[in-house]
């Protein structure tokens, strides 16, 4: 059974999004850490990068694959959680706390209130499986 | 790949399974009118000893392997011991193909780690690849590597690198985003000093040290002025034994170097096969195109080899991959490691110090000649140029009659300067050859 936080947004592509005013913390979830495997690398976009929503903005690389990571809002990339690169056995560790990948200023920030809730998203997960 | 012999009574089974009465029928699907509707024009088939002797008739006309030759310019004549070809002609090692599975191919994997070893020692760098296909194709890549990296687009490359080498990257990059802009060397020294082509949009700063014209460029400035502007130092050998003198690039500040492995024992053999090189800082890793061999323990800390950092290439990455190289020169990388290993760090520092000198002594001897001098002021290694008092063509055919290769006429790539050449000296170059070369020119 997945670990579905109640107050996260959670896309179908399975990432998460953790709002705080027009800025978004974006992270992969639980099913995802858990689906992938080991993660070892993360590969990050930039400081400065624009993205729309559904956009890939880099990849998360596990031993058994490596898989595109999308943001689910438009918005400019604002922090990088470059130390995940260190240590990104926290991603499979937690992937809800300090495994975020990517922080961005919204372009809108009523367009994370369309994505999933937790309830919706744990439907989704079982309806899939 | 196994050899499976068929009879044609198989052959026609076969042809009857699928539906056919004959082979040429598997054919029916290219037009007709593109369908060649003759014999190839060959001669007749010949008995072995006919074939031997037209072989050996042929070869006799090849009267440049045997006259002393001072050609240089990216391939060079180097002694090659006789155990390296020994060695690779065993059968294990005919395929090189891709060691996918590390559980089969320990022997492979492990040869491909010492490669990458070794280049990783003589260029000081962190991390080589498997190889690349050749030294220019390995410029190549080594141009879209710093657009990944930095995120621009600018390459800014001397016109002392290979005129070859710039012509394949151009073709190789042609229909990528890359701006390349050529920056002349400087006319005293031969070297690149003039860097204000560099600014913000620049990706690298491209540069062969020894450069085309032999000069070995002042690496260490280049990087901090590369470095200044955010760019990244891409350094191009063509001649691997410089390495057993020369700094090497990664301890002058080098983020890239890339390189023809050919003077590891390699033939010239009519410009190939040969084997790229390429080597970066560990930082760079994942950025890298080309195949990587790393060493692993398994629970019981037994040593093994396997391919690593796979996420990179076309066979998990699709279009995302940094190169479309997958495959290597697995043979002639093969080869370069156990040339490599058998001279050893001696014998390479030996082998770099006889080039070295002979040059020198060539050199000076050239120089001291009437109506020849040396145009260029930086140090060289084992290659030089040589201007004369007449078109160097004519100098050239001159010596060729007289018995002597004595070098490359630059006017084949650098129009106005058609008195020069470049004329190289290897350890495979006697003193009574140089002296000879230097009896032809007075």
């Amino acid at each position: 059974m997945s670990n579905i936080p109640e107050n996260l947004r959670y896309s179908k592509d399975h990432e998460w999004v953790s709002v705080d005013g027009d800025l978004a913390a974006i992270g992969i979830t639980d099913y995802a850490q858990h689906s992938l495997g080991d993660v070892v690398y993360i590969d990050m976009p930039r400081v400065g990068d624009k993205f729309s929503a559904h956009e890939a903005f880099g990849s998360v690389e596990s031993v058994k694959a490596v898989s595109e990571v999308f943001t689910p809002i438009a918005g400019e990339v604002t922090e990088v959680n470059d130390g995940l690169n260190d240590t990104p056995e926290k991603v499979n560790g937690d992937p809800y706390g300090d495994a975020w990948f990517i922080k961005i200023k919204m372009d809108n920030p009523l367009e994370a209130d369309g994505m999933l809730s937790s309830a919706e998203y744990e439907e989704y997960l079982e309806a899939s499986a | 790949m196994r050899y499976i012999p068929n009879s044609p009574e198989e052959r026609a089974e076969m042809l009857d399974s699928i539906g056919l009465s004959n082979a040429s029928e598997l054919f029916r699907s290219i037009p007709a009118d593109v369908q060649l509707d003759r014999k190839l024009k060959i001669t007749d088939p010949l008995a072995e000893a006919e074939v031997i002797s037209a072989m050996e008739e042929m070869a006799a006309r090849n009267s440049a392997a045997t006259k002393p030759s001072f050609l240089g310019a990216g391939v060079y004549s180097h002694f090659s011991p006789t155990i390296v070809d020994h060695l690779i002609q065993r059968s294990e090692f005919f395929t090189s193909y891709t060691p996918y599975q590390p559980e089969i191919s320990q022997g492979t994997l492990q040869y491909i780690f010492e490669f990458q070893t070794l280049i990783c020692q003589l260029t000081g760098m962190e991390v080589a690849n498997a190889s690349m296909y050749d030294g220019s194709t390995a410029m190549a890549e080594a141009y879209l590597m710093a657009q990944r990296v930095t995120r621009r687009n600018k390459i800014v490359v001397a016109t002392s690198v290979h005129p070859e080498y710039r012509e394949v990257a151009k073709t190789y990059t042609k229909h990528g985003d890359a701006e390349i802009v050529e920056v002349a060397f400087d006319e005293t020294t031969g070297r690149l000093s003039d860097i204000s082509a560099l600014d913000d949009q620049t990706a690298a700063l491209v540069v062969q040290s020894p450069n085309f014209f032999g000069c070995v460029e002042d690496l260490t400035a280049l990087a901090d002025s590369a470095h200044t502007v955010g760019a990244l130092l891409v350094v191009v050998v063509t001649e691997g034994i410089s390495f057993g003198l020369l700094k090497s690039p990664g301890s002058c500040g080098a983020d890239i170097v890339v390189g023809e492995g050919q003077s590891f024992g390699i033939p010239m053999g009519f410009g190939g096969p040969h084997v790229g090189l390429f080597a970066t800082q560990d930082k760079f890793v994942r950025q890298m195109p080309g195949r990587l061999c790393g060493i692993a323990y398994d629970k019981n800390g037994n040593r093994g080899f396997t391919l690593t950092l796979s996420t990179r290439e076309q066979h998990i990455r699709r279009e995302k991959a940094t190169s479309n190289i997958c495959t290597n020169q697995g043979l002639i990388a093969l080869a370069a490691t156990i040339y490599m290993e058998t001279m050893g760090k001696a014998g390479l520092q030996e082998v770099a110090m006889q080039n070295a000198q002979k040059a020198a002594y060539a050199k000076q001897r050239i120089s001291a000649l009437e109506g020849y001098s040396i145009p260029f002021s930086a140090p060289t290694f084992n290659e030089f140029v040589v201007r004369g008092s007449r078109a160097a063509s004519e100098v050239l055919e001159a010596a060729r009659e007289a018995g002597v290769i004595g070098g490359l006429a630059l006017s084949k790539y650098y129009s106005g300067r058609g008195k020069e050449f470049l004329v190289c000296v290897t350890e495979t170059s006697s003193r009574a050859n140089i002296d000879r070369l230097v009896g032809v020119l007075s």
